[in-house]
């Protein structure tokens, strides 16, 4: 059976959004957000001190994350606190300002997974956002970059991290498309990292055996690998238990590297053991289980499997909550928007602000500061091209999503600098040479596509030496100081400084260019209602507000200088009446004087040249008048209707706006409005002209033809207001028009 | 340990609130890793990292802050800060599913113990021994 389609139904079929996959929410298989009907009741029994059923399960039947949870997860003195409370009760105060968040910390040790995952889920997307901002470990929000490219060229990988570092990234993240190539990728970010901002901590995501021997080199600083599910199966076939994990947690911890454990809603229904549970409370079970094994901090939020998240109703919601919840459990959190959410650039950015405006401690695990074809991380919800965007979003809201302006100069100057740096590095390690195009192209190309070859064979041999030979972070540092990058070494030297004091291992640590820690402990949220917390203010407010494509006001009113005489003579007081043939073309107070174009750049004597000769055309007899009380293009026109012989009127603006106006109308009323100044050339002038001239004579007149650009006032509006600013200020109130002549 | 003279909750961070207390395993003091001590050949990779004290300070300030299981964590990292890392990743893969009998967990607990004086650790590795051998996530056989 055929049936006629819509037009407009075919045309959303078309959109970025269709070709995603939405569906009905699927308990059974883990695919529904939160609230899940296989979800257990929250339950807490305890006997002599012993847990004995926890959230469904009696001891016996307890999963290995029941066992771990209950000898780490749970202070037993606080849960019988919280068992007084009810749910709604503790939501309340997730939104209460005047419930300190040490206090909402405190009581969430004594909460089960259920009992977490229902009390948040008690809250509306709005509150979620004010308890996040309210329950951040740190004090001011940061973020990460992702740092790769599909040639893992070093030169490009420190170009990269040079401007990531310059951008005010405090965290730089790379992996490998070749396992073997760790080592290079790892030296290639510090050096870069620490060429563009001393401080900023790196790490290589690659297996956790060749990870632990990066760090134990000094070559990486912190580690996010660290994956935790939220059933039994899904953990086991991850290749883990909870305790092997906390293990490797404290093994990295005694090498100096900060460890982040990784989780998200999602993952346990893709990997098709979800025991029939919402995405939350499996969520909720890996927090507390990562706060369990001692994590500093967590990344989470469908990470990886954002896209299924989204494909459930409430998805971004329990994205939200699930960042909310870590923030509650005193976990440092990176809060996704790494992996590519949504084909649509509208879905996209709506689920980021859940995350943005309230500001997390890293408000993207890894903003990709290249362009998304060299993301080996696989795409990147944001990248290279986006910058603009998100610089111009915290502009507009005035927050802080820890990505700083610079300009071209200033980033090509870096990114060089990187370049060459790891150029020397190379050189001095007798590693395969990074050429001087090399150089060139990491400096100023868009891509790997743009930067050459190498032998990669070579390159993979240097990667086995580093580890072979032990090379580290103090090698990289000498043979940067003997080439001329005392600078960058250093840094270099400073972060290796920073592994010995370890003061980086504490919850949401960043280090400054100066190595100053701001961590949870010594700058901690203290956010209590308005006029506490962070705020973007003062200088860092001006940091962020001036981008380099901000514009000079002057420059908008550039080819508005007047060259020589005005283009107008002023003639004395014009009076009304007037032979009934005629047309006054009436303009406003700066017209050809202090304005000499219109806003689409036409001279004010081409646009009166053309208006009269289309009056002429028209068979009717010209007037020019200058009208001096108004720059309204309404009254401009109507006053000059009232001086016109034939009563019709031309009323011109300076920037170029126009009427056909007749003195027996409302000075609001008109017969033509021409308000698409940008749009119009002399011709559109000419049949302007023409038209008043045959309403002048009493013609059946068809309006002038005009186009249509829906973005025209977004593009010119502040100019537009400039302009008008400037004929506003030339006006004389009460003063009388006066008669004109071109000069 | 409680170090004399320490504040977990007003001496973070060490590095710059406490550098007197901070050396590094090699015995420079945090103040002596310079670029000038390397061109002098003063420093080594191993001189590079935290010592098991500097770590379980780490402990102290995570446990002042109310952090218990971050501290317990810091703890067992000033435990393995001393131990080989290869050793270290081979308890790891010990711990893993399926990869020990409740045996060869008790043994890796003992030198633990014994061997590299790591009694937090060892308590751990027995804790998952125990864990596993409930859930069957011991080496195949190792069923209870």
């Amino acid at each position: 059976m055929s049936r006629q389609r819509s037009k407009r139904f075919l045309a959303r079929e078309e959109r970025e959004l269709r070709r995603e996959v939405l569906i009905a929410p699927r308990p059974d298989l883990g695919l529904v957000a939160m609230n899940g009907p296989g979800d257990p009741e929250p339950e807490l029994e305890v006997d002599r001190g012993r847990v004995v059923a926890l959230d469904g399960r009696r001891e016996r039947e307890f999963d290995v994350i029941d066992h771990f949870l209950v000898r780490h997860g749970l202070d037993l003195e606080v849960a019988a606190e919280v068992a007084a409370l009810d749910d709604l009760e503790l939501a309340r105060r997730l939104v209460d300002v005047d419930v300190p968040r040490g206090q909402l910390v405190r009581l969430s040790r004594g909460l089960t997974p259920a009992r977490l995952a229902r009390v948040v889920s008690l809250l509306d997307p709005v509150e979620m956002m004010f308890a996040l901002k309210k329950l951040r470990a740190r004090r001011r929000p940061a973020n990460q970059a992702h740092v790769t490219n599909l040639k893992e060229n070093p030169a490009l990988l420190a170009a990269d991290a040079a401007e990531a570092a310059a951008r005010g990234f405090a965290e730089v993240e790379t992996t490998v498309g070749v396992s073997r190539y760790a080592p290079l990728n790892a030296i290639a970010i510090l050096v870069g990292s620490q060429t563009g901002r001393p401080g900023v901590m790196t790490q290589c995501a690659v297996e956790e055996r060749r990870n632990l021997q990066l760090a134990i080199q000094g070559l990486v600083t912190y580690a996010e690998t660290l994956s935790v599910y939220g059933t039994e199966p899904v953990f086991v076939d991850g290749d883990d238990t909870p305790w092997s994990k906390a293990f490797l947690a404290s093994a990295y911890a005694s090498r100096g590297v900060k460890v982040r454990f990784t989780s998200g809603g999602g993952s346990e229904a893709l990997m098709g053991h979800a025991e029939g549970c919402s995405m939350l409370y499996l969520e909720a079970r890996c927090l507390s289980l990562i706060r369990a094994a001692g994590s500093q901090g967590v990344q989470n939020g469908a990470i990886s499997c954002v896209a299924l998240v989204l494909s459930v109703p409430g998805g971004v919601r329990e994205i939200l909550a699930e960042n909310l919840l870590a923030a509650w459990l005193d976990l440092e959190v990176a809060s996704g928007n790494d992996a590519i959410a949504s084909h649509s650039p509208i879905r996209r950015t709506a689920k980021l602000m859940g995350q943005f405006l309230p500001g997390t401690d890293f408000v993207t695990s890894g903003y990709s500061i290249m362009p998304r074809r060299d993301n080996t991380f696989g795409g990147g919800n944001y990248d290279a091209d986006d910058l603009d965007e998100w610089l111009t979003l915290q502009r507009d809201w005035q927050v802080d999503a820890g990505i700083e302006p610079a300009g071209e100069d200033e980033v090509v100057a870096l990114r060089e600098k990187a370049a060459r740096a790891i150029q020397a590095v190379f050189e001095g390690l007798h590693f395969p040479p990074i050429t001087d195009e090399e150089v060139a192209a990491a400096t100023f190309g868009y891509e790997s596509g743009d930067v050459p070859d190498r032998d990669r064979a070579a390159d993979v041999q240097a990667a086995d030496r580093v580890l072979a030979e032990r090379i580290g972070g103090l090698d990289v540092a000498r043979e940067l100081d003997r080439r001329g990058f005392g600078d960058v070494a250093e840094a270099v030297i400073g972060i290796q400084r920073q592994r010995v004091s370890a003061d980086y291992l504490q919850t949401s640590a960043i280090i400054g260019r100066d190595g100053t820690i701001e961590a949870a402990v010594n700058d901690p949220n203290d956010y209590t209602g308005p006029g506490s917390g962070y705020r973007l203010e003062g200088e860092r407010w001006s940091m962020l507000q001036s981008l380099p494509y901000e514009l000079d006001v002057q420059d908008l009113l550039d080819g508005q200088a007047l060259a020589g005489d005005s283009l107008v003579v002023e003639a004395g007081e014009a009076h009304a009446g007037g032979p009934e043939d005629e047309v006054v073309i009436a303009v406003g107070p700066a017209f050809g004087d202090g304005l000499v174009a219109t806003i689409g750049g036409l001279p004010h004597d081409d646009v009166l040249r053309a208006l009269l000769d289309g009056v002429r055309e028209g068979g009717a007899r010209p007037r020019l008048v200058r009208i001096r009380r108004a720059s309204d293009v309404a009254f401009i026109g109507h006053d000059g209707a009232l001086l016109s012989g034939s009563g019709v009127a031309v009323g011109l603006q300076s920037k170029g706006t126009a009427v056909i106006h007749r003195g027996d109308l409302q000075p609001l009323d008109n017969l033509e409005l021409f308000g698409m100044a940008p749009l119009y050339t002399l011709d559109s002038y000419r049949a302007i002209g023409h038209n008043a001239a045959g309403y002048a004579l009493g013609r059946s007149v068809g309006p002038v033809p005009t186009t249509l650009d829906n973005f025209a006032r977004a593009k010119v509006i502040v100019k537009t207001t400039l302009l008008h600013a400037r004929e506003t200020a030339a006006c004389v109130p009460g003063a009388p028009p006066v008669e004109l002549r071109l000069s | 340990m409680r170090s004399v003279g320490f504040d977990p909750s007003s001496d973070y961070p060490l590095g710059s609130r406490r550098p007197d207390l901070v050396t590094t395993p090699g015995g420079v003091r945090l103040d002596g890793v310079t670029l000038d001590a390397l061109r002098a050949g003063r420093l080594s990779g191993e001189d590079v990292r935290a010592t098991p004290e500097t770590l379980r300070r780490q402990a102290e300030v995570a446990r002042a802050a109310g952090r218990e299981q971050l501290a317990a964590n810091f703890e067992r990292a000033a435990e393995l800060a001393a131990i080989p890392a290869e050793v270290i990743l081979d308890v790891y893969t010990a711990l893993r599913p399926h990869r020990s009998t409740a045996a060869e967990l008790e043994d890796w607990a003992e030198r633990l113990e014994r061997e590299h004086g790591a009694p937090r650790c060892a308590r751990f590795v027995r804790e998952a021994r125990a864990a596993s051998l409930e859930r069957g996530l011991l080496a195949h056989g190792q069923r209870r």
